[in-house]
């Protein structure tokens, strides 16, 4: 106990309690925002009017806060890993930019759409366009981040267009591609009649898209990086780590099956497995790097103190956060009808 | 990093916030606004109230989305374009943002959902108290920030290692001597601002005739506020003004066009502020010798410091400074002056009648907010050449990688963006309240006079007190 009480363990333990909870952060906000997003990438192959006031209605009460897990990423890597932020937001500076700016088109979309009726073509294409390149934005950062990033005296030492690459743009593209099968599910879950139908069809293209995606992320990291191969395809990780492709593969059966048999839930709750076990699997890949090739999580922590007091309040109020969230989505449970909203 | 990029990148964190301060502070009024309204519902059981809170709960989501999405960029921006401003302050800001994440925005995100959608999916006192909790979010979120603005202004409860800074005492850096003025400060502005908006557009029914009910419970809340809060308003100021004479010296003597230390200061009404030659030109004054002296030091002789104390390197820019404050404060005297005209009519029970001071006032919903900038102007230039003060300047806060030609395209991208976004936004609100309160009971069609009947339903429900 004594040990542990001193200032050496803190100083070891917090980051690593600290990575988790942001991790958890990271994957609620892929996950939540995810299906959001995917609504606005969706939007292009559904032009009818009702079929997309029926799609954005089903996200509506969720999205704000959805997006706030957005900024406790941000806000949570700037808590405890100050100088990884700095790193990061200048490595992906334009990136991280366009997303926002993309986020705020689609964002204000949710509000000028309905203000605007009947002359709302705009924001449609704001809110399918800033959808798309938000996902697009973030899967590049994703990916130009497992690359890696050069730093030098604790700053970005690159340039400013360095994930200008192909393996970030793959992953990009990727998780356009994720996101528009998160998005399709939860249509499949949420509505009904057409909108559902078209949502089912469309799922199971995107879902054979994104296995194909996840196999070659899967085969490129680790031939491109030596330390992603050596952390999977060596004895004994290889054994403890197999379970992770097998859930992978379950996960993805069970939306296939879920899609035909005309399951509403399975298809969704699959999905987020799959999209969770993804996430497991690029964490496994990269840490403890929060910037490979270099910066570990404890090179990058905050002052123990700020951590510690951080986390108290953290232990406290994200249960809080938890509850009041899945009472927002209890209470909006359910098929959603034509014509719902409060416009 | 060289100057002009760095030059760049302040003009775009002071475009990206100023157009990011001017939705919270509508919306932390107007939050606490629909949460009373849908009270007074639930207590009286009146319709209008209700009608009104659903009428400006659409203004506040179109508002909010705004506030939402230009926020995000600023926790981002930290690190984007201020990596240094992270490293050096990340331990002691950090967590006070990461507590205004975790207290305040969720509460608000989650509950708007249901404040907007739950209209028919939950009970009444339920829907009223998701507005409450809104309204107790969008509080808990200035408080946080403004506890972070206002370290650094006023850093304590801190010690320097190595040029970084770590907290000591997480009381004292929360609750760091500027804090108590500036959270006042603000919080009082905000209410203001949003007391006057409500006003104004109350003002501008009753001058069309339309929607007369409404507009009288409008005109009586915003008006009753902005009495009472303007003149708070300016004592609060002056508590703030003390508090920025004893810890940012050299800000206050920019706002006060003041430069000689050894003399009693007169109060400058306007002035050329000019730094070749160490005072003012074309100064015109308050004919009481002392006067400024006096506000400041409540002595006719008292001296303060000026701005000739300090080197020319650790002044902040004079000529902004001193202008916004004389913005922010004259702006200030006419919503006292407008506060008390107002109450000295509904006193003499003429207010719905005095249509000249109606038409005046519907348009006057933009002052609260030129005046927030004004003032944020006024604390943020007056605080240079420091970010944080003593601790960090702006310079060395940069984010060294950063190159001219990226903040320059990202800041001409923000300006196109912003620029689209906040015009439609602007539009859109001004075409909701065009548009006005559904299902009001008297809603003639335009340009047709109201029933007579309606008039005397009207005067009945005054006469019986439902107000």
């Amino acid at each position: 106990m004594v040990e542990l009480a001193s200032g050496e363990a803190m100083a070891y333990w917090l980051p690593v309690i600290w990575i988790g909870l942001l991790g958890a952060a990271v994957a609620l906000y892929v996950v939540l925002d995810g299906f959001d997003l995917g609504i606005g990438i969706l939007f292009p192959f559904s032009p009818q009017e009702e079929d997309r006031d029926v799609m954005m209605n089903s996200v509506a009460p969720f999205w704000d806060g959805n997006e706030t897990w957005l900024i406790l990423g941000g806000g949570g890597l700037f808590v405890a890993f100050p100088l990884a932020y700095g790193i990061i937001m200048s490595g992906f500076y334009l990136p991280v930019i366009i997303m926002l700016l993309a986020l705020v088109f689609r964002g204000v979309a949710f509000e000028y759409r309905w203000v605007a009726k009947p002359n709302h073509a705009f924001w449609d294409i704001a809110f399918a366009g800033g959808s798309i390149t938000a996902a697009l934005m973030q899967g590049i950062i994703l990916g130009g981040l497992l690359h890696g990033l050069p730093v030098e005296n604790g700053h970005f030492a690159g340039g400013m267009l360095d994930w200008l690459q192909p393996f970030p743009l793959f992953v990009g593209l990727a998780t356009v591609a994720g996101y528009a099968l998160l998005g399709t599910t939860w249509l499949v879950m949420r509505t009904e009649g057409e909108v559902a139908a078209e949502a089912r069809q469309q799922a199971r293209s995107l879902l054979l898209v994104v296995l194909a995606a996840m196999a070659v992320v899967s085969l490129w990291t680790p031939l491109s990086e030596a330390r992603i191969w050596d952390r999977w395809f060596t004895l004994p990780n290889f054994f403890y780590l197999a379970p992770i492709p097998l859930l992978t593969g379950l996960a993805a059966f069970t939306v296939w099956r879920g899609l035909e048999n005309g399951h509403d839930r399975s298809p969704f709750f699959g999905t987020v497995a799959l999209f969770l076990l993804g996430f497991a699997g690029l964490a496994i890949s990269t840490l403890p790097y929060l910037v490979p090739p270099t910066i570990t999580i404890w090179d990058s922590a905050a002052h123990p103190s700020s951590q510690l007091f951080m986390l108290i309040g953290t232990a406290a109020l994200l249960p809080m956060i938890l509850g009041y969230t899945a009472f927002v989505y209890w209470t909006f449970r359910g098929k959603v009808k034509p014509g719902e909203g409060y416009h | 990093m060289d100057l002009d990029a760095v030059l760049l990148a302040r003009i775009q964190f002071a475009f990206t916030v100023s157009f990011h301060i001017i939705f919270p502070s509508f919306t932390i009024g107007l939050a606490a606004f629909i949460a009373t309204l849908l009270v007074r519902w639930r207590l009286t059981g009146e319709d209008r109230f209700y009608r009104l809170a659903k009428f400006w709960t659409k203004i506040f989501a179109v508002s909010f989305a705004m506030g939402v999405v230009s926020g995000i960029v600023l926790s981002y921006q930290f690190g984007t374009n201020w990596a240094g401003f992270s490293k050096v302050t990340g331990n002691v800001l950090g967590p006070l943002i990461g507590y205004e994440v975790l207290t305040a925005f969720f509460l608000e995100a989650s509950f708007l959902g249901i404040m907007l959608f739950g209209w028919n999916r939950v009970s009444p006192n339920l829907h009223v108290l998701s507005a409450v909790l809104v309204a107790v979010g969008t509080s808990l979120s200035a408080f946080w920030i403004l506890a972070a603005n206002s370290w650094m202004h006023t850093p304590a409860g801190h010690e320097i290692r190595d040029g970084i800074a770590y907290p000591v005492d997480w009381l004292a850096i929360i609750f760091n001597p500027s804090f108590p003025y500036r959270f006042s400060h603000m919080f009082t502005a905000a209410y203001l601002t949003t007391s006057i908006v409500v006003l104004a557009v109350g003002a501008r029914y009753l001058v069309q005739k339309r929607f007369e009910e409404e507009a009288r419970t409008m005109i009586r809340m915003g008006l009753g506020m902005v009495a009472i809060l303007a003149p708070l308003q300016l004592v609060i100021g002056d508590l703030h003004g003390l508090n920025t004479k004893e810890y940012q010296p050299a800000k206050l003597a920019a706002m006060e066009g003041h430069w000689n230390s050894n003399e009693p200061a007169d109060f400058i009404i306007f002035a050329l502020p000019n730094k070749e030659q160490n005072g003012n030109d074309y100064e015109v004054k308050i004919p009481i010798p002392g006067l400024a002296s006096f506000v400041i030091t409540h002595d006719f002789e008292g001296t303060f410091q000026g701005l000739n104390d300090f080197k020319p390197e650790d002044r902040p820019p004079v000529a902004p400074v001193f202008f916004a404050f004389r913005v922010m404060v004259g702006l200030g005297l006419l919503m006292i002056l407008m506060g008390f005209a107002g109450a000295w009519l509904w006193f003499r029970g003429t207010l719905f009648q005095s249509m000249g001071y109606l038409k005046i006032v519907q348009h006057t919903w933009p002052m609260g907010f030129v005046a927030i900038l004004a003032g944020w102007w006024v604390t943020e230039t007056g605080r240079q050449p420091w970010l944080a003060t003593g601790i960090l300047k702006t310079y060395d806060a940069v984010s060294p990688a950063i190159t001219f030609n990226a903040v320059l395209t990202t800041l001409i991208l923000f300006v196109i963006v912003y620029s689209a976004v906040f015009s439609m936004g602007v539009y859109y609100i001004n075409r909701l309240i065009d548009k006005g309160p559904a299902g009001a009971a008297k809603d003639p069609p335009h340009g047709q006079p109201t029933r007579p009947l309606s008039a005397a339903e009207d005067a009945a429900r005054e006469a019986m007190g439902a107000h």
